[in-house]
C-alpha cells in the first residue's frame, strides 16, 4: 500500500477501475505544489478526484485515458462556475429549452421535441480551459487542475443549426447567448452566459446534446441537454441549456468579456508574471498529446514494450505523433489509430525498447494544420491552454 | 361499457403528465475551514457561495501572501459582487494569508 501511494504521488495518476486493489486511497497528491485531492465518490460517477465541493468540480483520474479512447460517462470530469444548481426540480418531461430575441419565430422545445427531430452523432473532446492549470509556472489562481479536466464521448444530439433555422433568423442576427438552469447564490455574482458568432452556431457542428456514450447525459454533465461545441474549450459547452437568445451585437456579459479571455498571441503565451496587451475570448483547443500507458516515475520492466497515449487538437485533425525515449535528441513516428472524428482523441501506440536505466518519454502531436505542441511551457495569467510537449520519467529495470 | 370506454379515455387525456423531477442530490459537504484568525468572518463571508476547498486548493509559499489574498477578496467583491463589509476585508485577508 505504501508503494502504491509512493507511485500514485510521483504519477498524479490512479489506477481506479483497472486495479485488482478493491480498497483506493482516500486521497491522491497530484504532482504539483498543494497537490493533495481527496477521492470522492458522487452519484453516476466512479471515485474521481475532487478539486472543490460546493459548486462541484471533479477531475478524472489520468488513468482512465488508458483505459478506452471514448472516456466513460461514470469518470467525465465535472465543472461548475456557480453553486445554486437546484438539481431536484430537473423534470425531463417538463423541461424546456426557450429560443427567442431576433427570430421570426420564438420557441419553447421540450426535450420530446429536440428528440423527434433529425438527430447527430459526432465523437468530440471536451476540455476545461484550466485543464493542466495546477502546472502553471509561476503558478496561478484559479481552479488547481492536473491533467484531467478533459474527456472524449460520443455525443447525440440535434444541430443547434437545425433549431435556430425552426426559429428563423431575423436580418442582422449576430451572435447568440447560452444559458443554463444554474445560477449564482446571490443576485450580482453574474450568471453564466456563453456567446457564439452566428456563423459558428448555424455551422451544423454545434450541437445540443441529449445523449454521451450510448446513454442519458449524466446529471454532472449537464443533464437532460447540453450545448457541444466541438474543437472549443469547455466553457461553451453549456450544461443543462434551457435558453438561448439571438442578438443583432456583440454580447457583452461578464462571462464573454471579462472571464475566459486570452492574450492575443501566439498560443495564447505571454511573458509569465506579466499582464497582457490585449486579449480575445478563448477558443479553440491548441494541440496536445499524452503518454497513458505509464506513468510519471513508474518502474517498468527493460526490454521491448509498447507506448500508447492519445492526442488531440482543436479540429483540424492529428497529422501525425512522435514519441522520444531519449529526452527528446531523436523522435519516431507513431502509428496512429483508429480516426474516430476530426474532433475526438486519437489513439497513438509505438514498440520501444527501453535498456535499463532511467528515461524521459517524450510525445509530440502535429496537426493536419501544421501545429505542433512547443517544448518550454506558455504561460498566461489565467493558466489557460496548456500544451508543452509533457514528459514522462520512468525507470526501466 | 362504449361509453364507460370513452370517458376512461377522455379522462386520461385530461391528466396531465406526471411531473417528476429526478431524484439526484450531492454528497454532504465535508469541506472545512482551517482554524485561524476571523474564522467566523470567513466562513459568513467566503462560504455562503463556495465551499473552502476553493480556498484550501489554491497554491502556496512565500509569493502567495497577503498581496495573493488581498487580491482575490477584491476578485471576489468587485468581480462576483460578494457583499464583503469593507471593514471586514483586512480580517479576511489577515485569515487566509496566515492559515493557507
Amino acid at each position: 500500500m505504501i508503494q502504491r501511494r509512493t507511485l500514485m504521488r510521483a504519477s498524479g495518476a490512479l489506477a481506479l477501475g483497472a486495479s485488482p486493489i478493491k480498497a483506493f486511497a482516500d486521497t491522491v497528491t497530484l504532482p504539483i505544489g498543494n497537490g493533495e485531492r481527496p477521492i470522492v465518490k458522487y452519484p453516476q460517477k466512479r471515485p474521481m478526484i475532487g478539486l472543490t465541493q460546493r459548486p462541484p468540480q471533479l477531475e478524472t483520474p489520468f488513468a482512465v485515458f488508458n483505459e478506452n479512447v471514448i472516456t466513460p460517462n461514470d469518470a467525465f470530469f465535472v465543472r461548475y462556475h456557480l453553486a445554486n444548481i437546484p438539481f431536484d426540480t430537473i423534470d425531463p418531461d417538463t423541461w424546456t429549452l426557450e429560443v427567442k430575441g431576433k427570430v421570426n419565430k420564438p420557441l419553447t422545445l421540450k426535450l420530446a421535441d429536440l428528440k423527434r427531430m433529425p438527430s447527430v452523432e459526432l465523437v468530440a473532446v471536451n476540455q476545461c480551459s484550466g485543464n493542466s492549470r495546477g502546472f502553471s509556472n509561476p503558478r496561478v489562481a484559479g481552479g488547481q487542475s492536473g491533467n484531467g479536466a478533459m474527456g472524449n464521448a460520443r455525443w447525440k444530439g440535434v444541430p443547434l443549426k437545425a433549431v435556430l433555422d425552426q426559429a428563423g433568423l431575423q436580418a442582422g442576427a449576430k451572435q447568440i447567448s447560452y444559458s443554463g438552469f444554474d445560477g449564482p447564490v446571490i443576485d450580482k455574482t453574474p450568471k453564466f452566459v456563453k456567446a457564439l458568432d452566428i456563423d459558428h452556431a448555424r455551422d451544423g457542428e454545434v450541437m445540443i446534446a441529449y445523449q454521451m456514450n450510448g446513454a442519458d447525459l449524466p446529471v454532472l454533465n449537464g443533464y437532460p441537454i447540453r450545448m457541444i461545441v466541438p474543437g472549443w474549450y469547455g466553457t461553451y459547452w453549456m450544461k443543462h441549456l434551457n435558453e438561448i437568445t439571438v442578438l443583432d451585437k456583440e454580447f457583452d456579459g461578464f462571462w464573454m468579456k471579462s472571464a475566459y479571455r486570452i492574450p492575443d498571441t501566439e498560443n495564447a503565451s505571454i511573458e509569465p508574471g506579466t499582464a497582457p496587451k490585449s486579449t480575445v475570448p478563448i477558443n479553440h483547443f491548441n494541440v496536445r498529446s499524452f503518454i497513458t500507458s505509464v506513468a510519471d516515475g513508474a518502474k517498468v520492466k527493460a526490454g521491448p514494450t509498447t507506448l500508447k497515449g492519445i492526442a488531440f487538437n482543436g479540429g483540424s485533425g492529428i497529422k501525425s505523433v512522435a514519441v522520444s525515449t531519449d529526452g527528446g535528441k531523436s523522435w519516431t513516428d507513431a502509428k496512429l489509430g483508429q480516426d474516430l472524428g476530426k474532433y475526438s482523441f486519437r489513439e497513438w501506440t509505438l514498440p520501444v525498447t527501453l535498456a535499463a536505466g532511467e528515461h524521459v518519454l517524450q510525445v509530440r502531436a502535429t496537426g493536419n494544420d501544421g501545429k505542433t505542441q512547443p517544448d518550454k511551457p506558455g504561460w498566461n495569467p489565467a493558466g489557460y491552454m496548456r500544451n508543452v510537449i509533457e514528459s514522462t520519467h520512468v525507470t526501466a529495470a | 361499457m362504449k361509453r364507460f370506454a370513452f370517458a376512461l379515455a377522455v379522462a386520461a387525456l385530461a391528466v396531465p403528465a406526471l411531473a417528476k423531477p429526478i431524484n439526484f442530490e450531492l454528497p454532504a459537504e465535508t469541506a472545512t475551514f482551517k482554524p485561524g484568525p476571523n474564522l467566523d468572518i470567513v466562513q459568513g463571508n467566503c462560504g455562503a457561495c463556495h465551499s473552502a476547498d476553493y480556498i484550501k486548493t489554491q497554491p502556496t509559499g512565500p509569493k502567495f501572501g497577503k498581496d495573493f489574498w488581498q487580491a482575490e477578496v477584491t476578485k471576489m467583491i468587485k468581480v462576483y459582487g460578494a457583499p464583503i463589509d469593507e471593514k471586514d476585508i483586512p480580517a479576511i485577508v489577515e485569515y487566509l494569508s496566515t492559515a493557507y
